[in-house]
């Protein structure tokens, strides 16, 4: 065999790293002795991710490298060290820190550096760049000390810098020397659009500014100075104008660099010097440098097949894209800018949607060669395969773009598409490998995520893979059984229809028409629930009451111990001084444990069942009401104090949320509903989190819908913006009643949400454009349940057949002798085992 | 052989749910299902969750046989046998339950 030879890798990012991975994997592997040098003091992480550090994410969770990934491939990795220079003659790479290691082979995958334009001022303090951890690190503490921020660069990347300093509180700027945003991917139509949408967010969007000098400030740290005589002032100055390769050690090597920067590379990724490759981002190849990870990552595939000495070329690479942007969706496919000759064009432009689609086809009217969309990115997955498969258009090729008409349904179903389809374009997977892994057994998307990869890179072919699967699972006759429970054939969302159409009113009766058996604590509590949001009858009615949980069954929530605990209704948090005294009164004298919940209210907790009607009682009487802490209903409407107290509030955001919280309680749905309301965009009521979030601006109400906490925490989406109060709850009104209509048992609006055919937009067709016709209908279901409101401990109170129920034993006064307190830190608390057995023992001695 | 003690009167038990009845010194869950025509009577205490509660769990049955769902963490008891479906190692103790002159009489064995 013969002597291994050194594998120098120059650069640990992205692309380096996915190089590594795919090399150990190979053939090659066995050959090489590996080496590589990381300037950064970190290893790979994931950048395309990078902003999501300002949402929680750490340095650890971006990371790329799976642990102990170099000691068990045997890598030497040198991090914080900078390669410098290659001397050729001598075969040796030099490092900053003064390391000389002799090589056979290089790869260089030294990426990019942002571009900083050279305006005088440029240099000044918090002018700051978006690449690495330490420039989010920089920014965050630069945003801490800044009330305005100003991007320069209304590119892709300068967008996502803008979103990441208006989610750090600043009022945020983007300059843009071109007339229009995001200039490389859209015609103007678009970047119009797009301008409008963003500027709606609350970002002010300069376009066609060029920046002549930067000063200091008067009231800001900084005045930037444009050449039309205008000026702005801000404290902080990110700039996104674009990347330029890092190809300094090329240059100091003397390897071919191309006129405006790159290094040059043949269909191998070999440089001049065949020896050395270079990919990723750092490569110039046919003139193009590739600033997307995708391309970077097939041309890492085409070096590792290289030294397995297989032939496989690096032939371009697609550079469509498609993200959200602020809530708003951007989409460009390959030839965004007709600039094709004589292509044909269609334009579709919905003002009122703000939408914004454009379509570029070949002369003959038969092939996609590219498109724009904004405002709507829904047919993004079906318009790239029509363009990368060549996929004969339909007749009309506008119907791809202009919205559906009721009867007519166009689209790709993934069936249409040849096994050659790239599905995946970050990991390279095919229909076909998708297609074999599935008939290999993979039967969800998580397993097929594992098996092939695909959709572990940017996520953006989720959509698309999921359909895949459930198309090729139903072919397969794969049948998923969606039944509720052994006791009835249906799904809940069948259920519900069944009760409404044959207004049913008990669970005996759909029972006896649909069903079998006795029910079961899945059925049971579900078909409760879909009554209570039908019909809304008292759920202790005799013939609701045994379909209830526990925690419903006695209107309070079950603790560990058997007692319970009674959380009264505070909407949206605001409390008077007596409310609290009343509140610490009743819970002194049953010697109840207080605690503040996370969703502003109080809790009391340690109740024994014979105690709930006394408490409740009391608390009645002064006017508080249930608060339905038990239900799978709607629990809070989280305020912030808002514009009355607060110097930032725009508007009334507790007045707003009381009169959510009165309005909506008592509905029961699927699982409980969680509402917010802030009164400004710093958002101290954390209303993106929730089921229903609402945010005041200058120009109305934005709402969020979908949000969770929780176990898996789902950002809401932005749903409609500067509404008036009416128009919200109308919106609000129909999006409850379709969610207890359609959503699975126990399911959270957030799964709701991420299991609907077609997402956000389907939603938003049926609640805004009434595209089902339902909308009246929802309103009037809604309004239904608001009319016939009732605190349930209320009604509860007055029915002494009832309140039999609230005793420990039906044939005798005393209570459960198992429940035992113990105190601490001043209060009671469940005794453990330990400490029972000991009380038990002391009180058998004094007896 | 058996005692039997008179606990209520058929009117207040719940149908379709529960109540617990203190039995001698025993703490005992019955449950009437009227579409069966049977109440049932088993320990209130739960054994996963150590606390006397099963009389307020939610009742039906799984493949036909009765059963009783822990209110706490949600394990099924057998409403005939007391066996748990879960864990073969657990069980709720039963009792003979009869009804005479519309009251209800549960059985407490004496060895
Ligand atoms: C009391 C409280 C904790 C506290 O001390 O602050 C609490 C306590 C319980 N929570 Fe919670 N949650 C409380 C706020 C929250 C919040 C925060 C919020 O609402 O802002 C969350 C995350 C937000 C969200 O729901 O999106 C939260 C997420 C959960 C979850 C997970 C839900 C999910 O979608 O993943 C559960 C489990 C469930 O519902 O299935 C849960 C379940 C429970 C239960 C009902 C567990 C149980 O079955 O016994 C707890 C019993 C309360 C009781 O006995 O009174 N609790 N819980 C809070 C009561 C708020 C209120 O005033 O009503
Ligand atoms: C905020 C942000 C969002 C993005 N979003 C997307 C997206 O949604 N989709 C997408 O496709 N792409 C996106 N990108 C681009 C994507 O991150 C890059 O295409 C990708 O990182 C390129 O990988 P690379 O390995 O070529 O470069 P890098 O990941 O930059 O890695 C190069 C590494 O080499 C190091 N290095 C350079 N010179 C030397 C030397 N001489 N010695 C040692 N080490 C050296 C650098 O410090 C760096 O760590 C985004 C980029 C950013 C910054
Ligand atoms: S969210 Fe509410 S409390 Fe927070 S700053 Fe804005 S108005 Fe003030
Ligand atoms: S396309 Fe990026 S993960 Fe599949």
């Amino acid at each position: 065999m013969s002597p291994k030879q050194t594998l120098v890798v120059i650069g640990n990012g992205m692309v380096g790293q996915h190089f590594l991975a795919g090399l150990v994997a190979s053939t090659a592997k066995d050959h090489y002795d590996i080496i590589t040098f990381c300037e950064e003091p970190r290893v790979a992480y994931d950048r395309v991710h990078l902003s999501e550090y300002f949402t929680g994410k750490t340095a650890e969770d971006l990371t790329l490298v799976p642990d102990n990934f170099f000691e068990e491939h045997g890598i030497t990795i040198h991090l914080s060290d900078r390669a410098v220079t290659i001397d050729r003659a001598q075969k040796q790479v030099i490092s900053a820190q003064g390391l000389v290691v002799h090589y056979d082979k290089i790869v260089l995958a030294t990426g990019s550096y942002p571009f900083v334009p050279p305006v005088p001022g440029h240099e000044r303090t918090q002018c700051l760049v978006y690449r690495t951890i330490e420039d989010l690190e920089a920014i965050q503490t630069a945003a801490a000390k800044s009330k305005i921020g100003t991007v320069v660069g209304g590119g892709l990347l300068g967008l996502e810098a803008a979103k990441a300093l208006k989610d750090l509180g600043l009022e945020t700027h983007v300059v843009e020397f071109a007339p229009r945003l995001m200039a490389v991917q859209l015609d103007e139509g678009g970047g119009a659009m797009l301008k409008h949408k963003i500027s709606a967010l609350g970002v002010t969007v300069h376009t066609g500014k060029n920046t002549a000098q930067i000063i200091d400030g008067e009231q800001c740290v900084h005045k930037m100075c444009f050449t039309d005589g205008e000026e702005l002032e801000t404290d902080l100055i990110l700039f996104s104008a674009g990347i330029r390769p890092r190809d300094d050690i090329a240059r100091a090597s003397d390897l071919e660099v191309g006129q405006r920067g790159g290094i040059v590379i043949n269909n191998a990724c070999q440089t001049n010097d065949p020896d050395i490759y270079a990919i990723g981002e750092c490569a110039l190849w046919n003139g193009q440098i590739f600033g997307l990870v995708a391309p970077g990552y097939s041309m890492a595939r085409t070096v590792v097949a290289h030294l397995s000495d297989q032939q496989q070329a690096f032939t371009g690479a697609d550079m469509s894209t498609k993200l959200k942007l602020m809530g708003v969706d951007v989409a460009s496919i390959g030839d965004a800018h007709a600039k094709t000759p004589s292509a044909l064009v269609y334009t579709y432009q919905d003002g009122r949607s703000e939408i914004y689609k454009r379509l570029v086809v070949s002369n003959d009217n038969k092939y996609l060669l590219g498109a724009v969309l904004v405002g709507d990115a829904n047919g993004y997955s079906t318009l790239l395969q029509y363009c990368l498969s060549r996929i004969e258009l339909p007749e009309n090729p506008d119907s791809l773009i202009l919205p559906p008409r009721s009867d007519q349904s166009v689209g790709l179903g993934p069936d249409a598409l040849p096994d050659s389809a790239q599905i995946c374009s970050c990991y390279a997977v095919s229909k076909g490998e998708v297609c074999a892994a599935i008939a290999g057994g993979c039967n969800t998307v998580s397993a097929l995520k594992t098996e092939t990869k695909a959709g572990t890179g940017c996520g953006g072919c989720g959509a698309l893979l999921k359909s895949v699967l459930d198309c090729e699972l139903k072919k397969a006759g794969v049948e998923v059984n969606t039944d509720i429970c052994e006791h009835f054939p249906h799904t809940r969302q069948d259920l519900y229809t069944l009760i409404r159409v044959e207004s049913i009113k008990t669970f005996d009766e759909l029972l006896d028409k649909h069903g079998r058996g006795l029910g079961c604590e899945i059925c049971k509590p579900a078909v409760g629930s879909i009554l209570a949001s039908y019909w809304n009858d008292y759920i202790l009615k005799q013939e609701h009451v045994g379909l209830q949980d526990t925690n419903d069954t006695f209107l309070a929530n079950m603790q560990k111990d058997g007692t319970y605990s009674i959380v009264p209704r505070v909407p949206g948090g605001e409390i008077t001084p007596d409310g609290l005294i009343v509140l610490g009164q009743v819970a002194k004298k049953y010697q109840l444990y207080t605690k503040i919940t996370g969703g502003q209210r109080v809790d009391l907790f340690g109740a024994r069942v014979e105690q709930l009607p006394l408490i409740w009682q009391e608390l009645i009487a002064v006017g508080f009401e249930t608060g339905h802490a038990y239900g799978k209903s709607l629990r809070t409407v989280k305020s912030c104090v808002g514009s009355t107290w607060c110097r930032y509030g725009v508007d009334d955001s507790t007045g707003l949320a009381i009169e959510l919280e009165n309005r909506y309680k008592g509905l029961r749905a699927p699982h409980k509903i969680k509402f917010a309301v802030s009164g400004c965009t710093r958002e101290c009521a954390e209303a993106q989190s929730k089921d229903i979030g609402i945010i005041a601006t200058e120009g109305g109400w934005n709402l969020y819908v979908c949000g969770n906490g929780g176990m898996k925490p789902r950002h809401a989406d932005l749903f409609a913006t500067n509404l008036d109060k009416d128009t919200l709850i109308k919106y609000i009104d129909r999006v409850l009643i379709f969610y207890a209509r359609t959503a699975e048992r126990l399911q959270r609006t957030s799964v709701w949400m991420e299991n609907m055919e077609g997402g956000l937009d389907y939603l938003k067709a049926v609640v805004i454009d009434d595209k089902l016709g339902l909308g009246a209908e929802l309103e009037q279901q809604m309004g239904h349940i608001i009319a016939s409101y009732q605190c349930e401990w209320q009604t509860t109170l007055q029915d002494e057949q009832r309140l039999k129920r609230f005793r420990h034993f039906i044939n005798s006064d005393q209570a459960d002798q198992n429940i035992v307190f113990v105190e601490e830190r001043g209060q009671p608390r469940p005794a453990k085992l330990n400490e029972r057995r000991h009380f038990t023992l002391v009180e058998e001695a004094g007896a | 052989m058996n005692s039997w003690i008179d606990v209520c009167a058929v009117d207040d038990l719940q149908p379709d749910s529960g109540v617990c009845a203190l039995v001698g010194e025993v703490q005992v869950a019955l449950f009437y299902i009227p579409k069966l025509q049977q109440v049932y009577a088993v320990g209130n205490f739960d054994p996963i969750g150590a606390a006397n509660v099963m009389s307020r769990g939610l009742i039906g049955d799984l493949n036909g046989e009765p059963m009783v769902a822990s209110p706490l963490y949600k394990q099924h008891y057998s409403l005939t046998t007391g066996r748990c479906f879960e864990d073969a190692a657990l069980s709720l103790p039963t009792y003979p339950v009869r009804v005479e002159d519309n009251r209800i009489l549960v059985g407490l064995s004496h060895e």
